[in-house]
């Protein structure tokens, strides 16, 4: 008989293993759903109707206008502050990082709630204003998403390169824009990835906050709710190719994926 | 004045950031059931938090879900990582690719297509649980990878071969050289993993049984239905979680200057000795 020998190569094999059963084979049963109906028969009816449905046309759209908005505000906010805290030599910067990180280990739903309340004291009326609330509500949630990828780049950024600009006569505009900016753009795809993907799908917060318009995410849910298995599986398989497109452009590190999810150690 | 300006926009985005969780905790502690109404102080929203029945178990629920998904996903995780990194660039670029679309994908996407397979396809129970944790270790297990990876890429390609050539067996060596080595990867992965775990909602409304809440399917369906009693029992919750964040963060920096302090000594100790 032959011996068993260990290798530390056969330790993969568990997640090997789990990776085909829960990440691969999930991918290709709604693959399967997505092009039948609902007897089992091929057909490309749900994908004809995704493209010729008005309002799941309109969903599309308006997720998309959702999304760039809410990234836009994200990061128009948040690379001043990391800017402040990575690059202007403040003695504490990583414990007043902590500050602007901290929110995103409290449970979203509670910090939506929270906001809610506030929102509803300024407002009255939430469902007046569905569009400002849910782009107040996404940014609420995701700026420290945004915020921690562009500090860890900007922190990066190497001295002497913004030095050498200004010595070869940049004044400080010209530094930030042409060196400074470029520079941390690693960092703004990142923030990107982090913020634009979720805004399209996280109907909940658009639920929370009375805004009854839909968005590719709750698309999925309410086919979900009347057990349409093969038009969610559509949707599903659209919205998955959307975020292939969107992380192939925004390329983004493998390895900075733990860190901006909040890994610290 | 330059740095006036760039003080208080840290100080207005900081405060749009806390504001509304703080006046949440103030009225927590109040017996008044909107925001903006002034009551008498009460800590009745906290008893009811914590002797609701109701209450009780979904937060045990959710914090038993956390810890059990991610001891699972750490296991398999670094075992995974570990096997991945020492395999041939092939196989390894296979389980980094398949790594990456539970991290990259909407967790709607991933929520659904699990449910499909397991609940509609292979007719699994909801309440066996099974299909609720799965989807918590499909979520939380790619972290783990990621966290660890790193950590064997730092480490000293030579000890493992040395603690063979030693007389070590593969798994004594593994156990005792490599595993010490990235700790502080698995630990990372381990928290961040919990941290997921409780901050997800589309994964456990797709997955788990009807009579099952976590704390973020609670939150929805209570904002829902409007039970005053409920709601102003969830601010209190609320501030409860955002006390246990804040002491969690102050520890850990505590803990991490703590480190780097010693660290410095001990830098300064060798080069007196030398």
């Amino acid at each position: 008989m032959k011996m068993f020998r260990f290798s530390r190569k056969q330790l993969c094999i568990p997640y090997a293993l789990f990776l085909i059963c829960f990440v691969v084979l999930p991918l290709a049963v709604i693959v399967y759903y997505a092009f039948t109906d609902g007897s089992g028969r091929f057909t490309l009816d749900n994908l004809i109707s995704f493209f010729t449905n008005g309002n799941t046309i309109g969903t599309l759209c308006y997720s998309v206008v959702i999304a760039a908005v809410v990234t836009a505000v994200c990061l128009l906010i948040a690379y001043p502050v990391a800017y402040v805290l990575a690059r202007s030599g403040l003695k504490r910067g990583p414990v007043i990082l902590m500050l602007f990180i901290m929110p995103m280990w409290i449970n979203f739903t509670l910090r939506i709630t929270a906001l809610k309340e506030i929102l509803t004291l300024l407002e009255g009326n939430l469902s007046l204003h569905p569009f400002l609330n849910t782009v107040i509500g996404m940014t609420y949630d995701y700026l420290p998403f945004m915020i921690l990828p562009l500090y860890t780049t900007l922190l990066q950024l190497d001295n002497s390169l913004l030095e050498a600009a200004s010595d070869l006569g940049a004044g400080p505009a010209a530094v930030f824009f042409r060196v400074t900016l470029p520079l941390s753009m690693p960092g703004v795809a990142s923030g990107i990835t982090m913020t634009f993907l979720p805004a399209m799908t996280n109907y909940v917060i658009l639920d929370m906050i009375y805004n009854s318009t839909y968005i590719m995410g709750s698309l999925i849910g309410s086919y979900f709710n009347i057990y349409d298995w093969n038009n969610g599986s559509m949707i599903s398989l659209i919205l998955f190719a959307v975020i292939c497109v969107v992380s192939l452009i925004t390329g983004g590190e493998d390895q900075d994926d733990a860190r901006n999810r909040g890994a610290v150690l | 004045m330059k740095k006036i300006i760039s003080y208080s926009w840290l100080a207005l985005v900081a405060l749009f950031l806390y504001v509304p969780v703080l006046i949440l905790a103030f009225y927590s502690f109040t017996d008044s059931t909107t925001i903006g109404a002034v009551r008498g102080f009460s800590l009745h929203n906290y008893v009811t938090l914590f002797t609701t029945e109701e209450l009780r178990n979904m937060i045990v629920g959710t914090l038993l879900l956390a810890v059990g998904a991610a001891v699972i996903s750490s296991v398999l995780g670094t075992l995974g990582a570990i096997g991945a990194f020492y395999s041939r660039p092939t196989s390894r670029m296979l389980v980094e690719t398949a790594n990456r679309v539970p991290v990259v994908n909407a967790d709607v996407v991933t929520a659904f297509s699990i449910c499909i397979l397991l609940i509609v396809v292979l007719g699994i129970e909801k309440n066996t649980f099974i299909p609720l944790v799965i989807g918590h270790v499909v979520m939380c297990t790619p972290f783990v990878y990621l966290a660890v990876i790193p950590r064997l890429k730092q480490m000293d390609s030579g000890l493992y071969e040395a603690a063979l050539d030693l007389g070590a067996t593969p798994f004594q060596a593994l156990y005792k050289i490599v595993i010490p080595q990235i700790v502080p990867g698995i630990v990372s992965g381990f928290m961040l993993s919990i941290t997921l775990s409780l901050d997800d909602y589309f994964i456990s409304t797709y997955t788990k049984p009807a009579t099952f809440d976590t704390i973020s399917t609670y939150v929805v369906n209570a904002t829902r239905g409007a039970q005053t009693e409920i709601k102003t029992a969830l601010w209190a919750l609320s501030t409860v979680i955002f006390l246990v964040v804040v002491l969690a963060v102050a520890i850990m920096n505590l803990a991490a200057s703590r480190a780097a302090k010693k660290q410095e000594v001990n830098a300064y100790d060798s080069r007196e000795r030398n």
